[in-house]
């Protein structure tokens, strides 16, 4: 079972941050297809916010087809999001790493890093798209 | 669906003044309704009005499709959680709790009992020397346990700490997850209520500013900047709610119900906060006396 957070800082809207939470959960296999999300009252509780807020995260990701509904039980995960690549994550992640210790080394800090990474993802979708 | 308050024209004077005025409303079932407005606005004079402790001097009032406090069963159906939680100071938990039974025929023993067991309070405690955190938490579960379809709040948690704050709206949250109740809660501050209110009503000098479901104002507002402009040369179906200058830049609050399109304005979204002051600090601008002050736009 994954546990939502909320950002009040970030402007996103709070159903929007919970709907994020699930595919990125969904996206590095924390949540897999059969598993149960919060309830809704749990979440409404723990983070004090609307219930409704809760419902239309769900709705939304029922509309996406990653979820579903089960009357009086909950809902649950019936998509997925990794693509199958999930295997793939822990050698990438690894080489990841290494790069990281690299650049470390060349004594970049970590604005650096990410705004190096962040443009060159940039550039790098560009072409395919081109 | 029947609206939990239906007010037409509503009005309440106290001699001269006029603490609530020309108030028509109509608020769906089902909804958290945060009543925000600076203290003084009219907000606890609504709120009394509609559980029936005032009487309203122009207009009218149905609460849950009834005049308000008409009878006992109307009294059964709305919850009432004054300000400052009062509570019976020389009175045990356990008295309260008592006294609840014996007030409400739709009592719920079983659920004040097991709100009680995990809030971690003593039953044997006499009210007076509860936190007031804690005093609040007791009055909530006396006001959730006789069941309402409407539970009214006034101000619940002006005079909490943060944390008692976000402990009192964790458990309100929960009970309307598990009840289905309809919820009124009145603040000055939107900050308090923003996550648990999905619909809000701004009072400002007695006087509705605007009421609607957030979804629907967020998406209605948007912020607009571009070069200094006259707001009078904007297009038509924008409503400004707020505006400011620079010698160079003019920003601007306004509601629309399409998209706007211009391409001098870089438009973006406005938050339920900014969106609440600029209507608040839109009521407290002096009358306008020439066409720059008078905001509003129409074609």
């Amino acid at each position: 079972m994954i546990e939502f957070h909320l950002d009040s800082r970030s402007g996103v809207a709070p159903y929007r941050q919970l709907i994020h939470q699930v595919r990125h959960a969904l996206r590095l296999g924390l949540l897999h297809e059969g598993d149960q999300l919060p309830k809704v009252k749990d979440v409404a509780a723990g983070l004090a916010i609307n219930p409704n807020t809760v419902l239309k995260a769900y709705r939304e990701l029922e509309y996406e087809g990653l979820a579903a509904a089960r009357p009086g039980i909950g809902t649950f995960v019936t998509g997925t999001l990794d693509g199958g690549s999930l295997a793939a994550h822990g050698p990438l992640r690894r080489e990841l790493q290494r790069w990281l210790v690299k650049a470390r080394r060349a004594g970049l800090d970590d604005e650096s890093i990410e705004a190096l990474f962040a443009s060159t993802f940039r550039s790098a979708s560009e072409e395919d798209i081109a | 669906m029947t609206a939990v308050i239906e007010t037409e024209g509503l009005g309440k004077r106290y001699r001269k003044l006029w603490a609530l005025a020309g108030c028509t409303l109509s608020i769906p079932a089902g909804h958290v309704v945060g009543l925000v407005g600076p203290n003084g606005a009219g907000k606890s004079t609504l709120l009394n009005l509609a559980t029936g402790m005032l009487a309203p001097t122009t207009g009218t009032i149905e609460v849950l499709g009834n005049r308000p406090a008409a009878g006992p069963a109307q009294l059964a159906r709305v919850g009432y959680l004054a300000q400052d939680a009062p509570l019976y100071a020389g009175l045990s938990v356990a008295d309260h709790l008592r006294l609840g039974a014996h007030l409400n025929p739709g009592w719920d023993a079983e659920l004040a009992r097991r709100r009680i067991e995990r809030l971690g309070l003593d039953p044997k405690q006499k009210a007076g020397t509860l936190s007031g955190g804690q005093r609040a938490q007791l009055a909530l579960t006396l006001a959730v346990a006789k069941r309402p379809e409407l539970l009214i709040l006034d101000e619940p948690v002006a005079s909490l700490d943060p944390l008692a704050r976000r402990e009192f709206l964790q458990d309100l949250m929960e009970a309307v997850a598990e009840q289905e109740v309809s919820v009124v809660l009145s603040s000055h501050l939107i900050s308090d209520l923003e996550r648990a209110c999905d619909y809000v009503i701004v009072l400002v000098d007695s006087r509705v500013r605007v009421a609607g479901p957030v979804d629907e104002l967020l998406a209605t507002h948007h912020l607009l900047s571009g070069p200094r402009r006259d707001p009078g040369s904007l297009p038509g179906g924008l409503q400004v709610i707020s505006a400011s200058h620079t010698d160079v830049q003019t920003t601007l609050l306004v509601r629309t119900s399409g998209p706007v399109f211009d391409p001098a304005w870089a438009v973006s979204e406005v938050g339920l906060e900014d969106l609440v002051l600029a209507y608040m600090k839109q009521a407290a601008r002096p009358v306008p006396g020439n066409n720059h002050r008078r905001l509003e736009v129409q074609k």
